[in-house]
Parts: structure tokens; C-alpha cells; sequence
């Protein structure tokens, strides 16, 4: 123990280190029968240290390009060692990311965690969900297999739908007119290099702002503790809560073994640009609610294409649901009963499409 | 009284006129590290392998009521044989969303698996999301090749 104390005290007097953890041990965290809630950032984070990690593993074996790509992931799922589990997990956790990414986008807006000051945050923060639907994106076709070939197709088709600025972010994308090994090199490229650093910066930005303006408290509690300061509950951040917070990991990491273990991600087959769509093509899940709704669009609305209108609905949605914080009035309740029913709609919404995708022909 | 202001007054071209000059400067250092990256950002155009005619396969290798997918440059194109024997060939790409269409011999016509398109044997979009008819080819049999090749605009 007293080792510990030395190294620590060392660390101290080269590092100031208990400057730096002091703002950790001022920070607390608001107790209430909604405090489970706060859990869904940290899993989150969590999460995305896994897919840090399992990713910088895969890379040791996986090779970009229309010919080996993959040859490389069948290569690390039969021959390497314990290759199949890693890929599995990484799998796993980016679809597990993505799910508490919006549980928690979801459980700041019904905990109204967003208001002032903390719009910069919630702003990160939908920025951040956005990449990370962009790693879903870009990494879903890095095993050029059929599904993903034909799902990466049809989802920059769709950017290409976009008028004016469209064509040329689609020509972008793919790195050419059609999807084929420049794609894939571009994607890899995106999925390793340019989405990491964004959302490394953006996380920190993330943590900090969280860490500067303290831990939101659902308005009603707030009225009622300002009221009565006596009725005020809190818990140390660190280390009380950061114990428990660990906890929650463990349990997610558990979870996460457990699914890759026991349902392996499979391959499929690999691509080939000059046989057939298979029938039944979906996108992953995250998009399939924006997938199921542009399917339903009638082709023509009046004169402008269906598609482009649908497409255009969903980029006016996500600018909107990016400046939430700045729409809702102050606190006037009918703009806040208002935002609630949006994301309550929202919620259904999404989750009813998906579900409709999934089970529609 | 003198101002401290207007005493900087004369000197204040000038401060101006090197403000503009290291502002100038400094833009077009941004613009010629940003253009080229824009520039080189953007994929170069692929030579179209100009195959204007293509061999799509050989007679004997089809039989009626069915089709294949083949190369049209670096496109896919499909020939299909219909029931009569006839032989059809166009553009293999779905006008919705790009996927690559198939024969069904059940429907006896072209079908899209990705958002359930249907194209008669024409071309022509008769079913599901294509807002496009599909690009038709000419289709010639020469001794024991089938030619395909793009028809001349009229
Ligand atoms: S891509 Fe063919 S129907 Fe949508």
C-alpha cells in the first residue's frame, strides 16, 4: 500500500496530479429514482473503448480491396486464433453502441437534460450519434460480402438523391461512378482514420462539457430541491459512483461476450458487382425505420421524386433535432410538453418502422 | 485635448495596408493547401472502357424463358432469352437505387430483389419504386455469338 502511496506521491510532485482528479472528486452526481439513467453514456463510452480496441486487433489481419478484403476476415474468422470472437464482439458492440447511443440521446431528452447551459452538449452529442451511425455505415462493407456490397449501393444511391450537392457527395463517397474497390478503400479509410479522430475530439469536447456544467437534474427535481435544499440527494462521483458505473461495464461486457460467443457474426458471401441482387436486402437495423419509410413514399409527389423528398424530410429532421435545445422557448411548459411529444412520437416512431422493416417483404 | 486615438490616426493606412497584406497572405496560403485536397478528394474520372459492343455469350448457353447477367464495359448488362427464343438484352442496372436486376422465369420478366422493381422484357418499368425504364441494348446473334451493343441515339 504504502508502494502505492509513493508512486502516487511521486506522480504528484512531477505531475500535479491531484489537481488534476480534483475537479473528479468535487463532481457529484445526483441521486433519484431516475439516476439509472446516467448509466447509458458511460456504457456508451465503454463501448466505444471496445470497438477501439477490437478494431486496432482486426487491423493486424484485415486488408482493404475488392480482392481480399474478404479473403482477409474469413482468413481471421478460420485461421487466427480466437478470430472469430474478436471480429464477433466487435460486431456486437458496434450494434450495441449504437443502442445505448440512442437510448441515451433519448433519456436526455425526457430527462430534459438539454436545456440551458447545456445545449453545446446535447449538440456533441447528436453530432457524435451521427458518426457513430457513420462507423456503422462505413464498417458495414469492409467484409465485402453481398449484403453489404448491395446495402452500401442502394445508401449512396441515396446521397446521390440529394439535389445539387448530391451527385458530387455520392461521386465522393464511392470514389467513382459505382461502388467497387475504390469504395472500399475509401470507407476503410473513413472507418479507421477520419471517424476515430472526430469522435476521439468529440468525446473529449463531450466529457468536458459534461464535466464543466455538472449533472443535469430532470426539472421537476430541481424545483422541488431548490424549494427545499434539505431534501437534496447527491453521490461522490468519484469513486462512489465511478465504482458503480464500473459495474455496469463489467455487466455489459458480459453481455457482449455472452452474444459473441454464443451467435457468431457470419460473413455471407463474398461480392461480386456482376451477379444479382439477392432478394430481401434490409440495411442494419439503425436505418432500416428511414429504409422502410422511404419505401413507402409514393415514387411521385406532385412533380419532385418521392425519394428526394424523403430524403430531404430526413436531413431537415436531423438539423432540427440537432438545434433542439435553441427551439424550445424559455420555459414556457407548452414548448416543453411540446418537445416531449416529439420525442415521444419519435420514439414510436422509429421503433414501429423498425419493426415494420423488419418484418415486411 | 489629444486623444490617444488620434494620435494613432496618421500611422492608421498603413497598419491597414499590412493588415490586408498578411490577410491576403494568409488566405492564400488556406487556399492553396485547401484546393488541391479538395481537388484530390474528388476520384478521377474512369475511362469508360468504351465497349460499345460486347459478346454476351454464345448461343446454346441460354435456354428459353431464362437470362444472365454479363460485362458491358464495367457495367452489368443482362441478355435474356425469352420463351419465343427471342433474345433481349439492356442495362442491368435498376434505375431506383442501382441494384443489379435479375430474370424471373416465374414472371417471365426483369425483377429487382433490393425494393421489388418489375421490368417488362422491353425495359420498361411496370412495377415497384424504378421511376426509369432500363437502358435496352441491341441484341444480335453472329454465328454462334451473341453481340450486344449500345443502341446509336436517334
Ligand atoms: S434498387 Fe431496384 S427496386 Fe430499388
Amino acid at each position: 500500500m504504502s508502494r502505492l502511496r509513493n508512486v502516487r506521491n511521486w506522480l504528484d510532485e512531477r505531475f500535479g496530479w491531484e489537481d488534476l482528479i480534483a475537479p473528479l472528486r468535487k463532481k457529484t452526481v445526483p441521486l433519484h429514482r431516475l439516476s439509472y439513467w446516467y448509466f447509458l453514456g458511460g456504457i456508451t463510452l465503454f463501448l466505444f473503448v471496445v470497438q477501439v480496441l477490437t478494431g486496432i486487433l482486426l487491423l493486424l489481419y484485415y486488408r482493404p480491396g475488392a480482392n481480399e478484403a474478404f479473403e482477409s476476415v474469413q482468413y481471421i474468422m478460420t485461421q487466427v486464433r480466437f478470430g472469430w470472437l474478436i471480429r464477433s464482439i466487435h460486431s456486437w458492440s458496434a450494434n450495441l453502441m449504437i443502442f445505448t447511443a440512442f437510448a441515451h440521446m433519448f433519456s436526455v431528452l425526457f430527462l430534459k437534460a438539454y436545456r440551458k447551459p447545456r445545449e453545446l452538449t446535447w449538440v456533441s452529442g447528436v453530432i457524435l450519434l451521427f458518426l457513430v451511425m457513420g462507423f456503422g455505415f462505413s464498417g458495414y462493407l469492409l467484409p465485402w460480402n453481398t449484403l453489404a456490397f448491395f446495402a452500401t449501393k442502394v445508401g449512396t444511391e441515396i446521397t446521390g438523391q440529394v439535389p445539387i450537392i448530391g451527385k458530387p457527395l455520392m461521386i465522393f463517397l464511392r470514389g467513382g461512378e459505382d461502388v467497387t474497390g475504390a469504395t472500399l478503400t475509401r470507407f476503410f479509410g473513413f472507418h479507421v482514420a477520419v471517424l476515430p479522430g472526430l469522435a476521439t475530439a468529440l468525446i473529449l469536447v463531450h466529457l468536458l462539457l459534461v464535466q464543466r456544467l455538472g449533472i443535469s437534474v430532470p426539472p421537476k427535481l430541481e424545483v422541488e430541491w431548490t424549494a427545499n435544499p434539505s431534501a437534496k440527494r447527491e453521490m461522490k462521483f468519484f469513486p462512489n459512483f465511478m465504482l458503480r458505473e464500473m459495474m455496469a461495464w463489467y455487466v455489459a461486457l458480459g453481455v457482449l461476450g455472452l452474444l459473441a460467443a454464443v451467435f457468431p457474426w457470419n460473413l455471407g458471401v463474398k461480392a461480386d458487382p456482376f451477379v444479382s441482387a439477392p432478394a430481401g436486402i434490409k440495411p442494419e437495423w439503425y436505418f432500416l425505420f428511414m429504409f422502410q419509410t422511404l419505401k413507402l413514399i409514393p415514387p411521385k409527389l406532385w412533380f419532385i421524386d418521392g425519394e428526394v423528398l424523403g430524403v430531404l424530410a430526413f436531413g431537415a429532421i436531423a438539423l432540427l433535432w440537432l438545434l433542439l435545445p435553441f427551439l424550445e422557448s424559455n420555459n414556457t411548459s407548452r414548448t416543453k410538453r411540446w418537445i416531449t411529444g416529439a420525442a415521444v412520437f419519435a420514439l414510436a416512431y422509429m421503433a414501429g418502422m423498425t419493426i415494420y422493416g423488419h418484418f415486411a417483404q | 485635448m489629444i486623444s490617444p486615438g488620434d494620435r494613432l490616426s496618421p500611422p492608421l493606412p498603413r497598419r491597414r495596408f499590412v493588415e490586408v497584406l498578411l490577410g491576403g497572405g494568409f488566405l492564400a496560403t488556406v487556399v492553396a493547401f485547401v484546393y488541391p485536397v479538395l481537388q484530390y478528394l474528388i476520384p478521377p474520372k474512369e475511362a469508360d472502357l468504351g465497349s460499345d459492343s460486347v459478346v454476351a455469350g454464345r448461343t446454346g448457353e441460354l435456354k428459353p424463358n431464362s437470362g444472365k447477367i454479363f460485362r458491358f464495359g464495367n457495367r452489368p448488362g443482362i441478355l435474356i432469352r425469352t420463351s419465343s427464343g427471342e433474345y433481349r438484352a439492356m442495362s442491368a442496372i435498376c434505375t431506383h437505387l442501382s441494384c443489379t436486376v435479375q430474370y424471373r422465369d416465374d414472371m417471365q420478366h426483369v425483377w429487382c430483389a433490393c425494393h421489388n422493381g418489375h421490368y417488362d422484357l422491353n425495359g420498361k418499368n411496370i412495377a415497384g419504386p424504378p421511376p426509369r425504364p432500363l437502358e435496352l441494348f441491341e441484341a444480335q446473334v453472329r454465328g454462334d455469338e451473341i453481340f450486344v451493343r449500345r443502341r446509336r441515339e436517334t
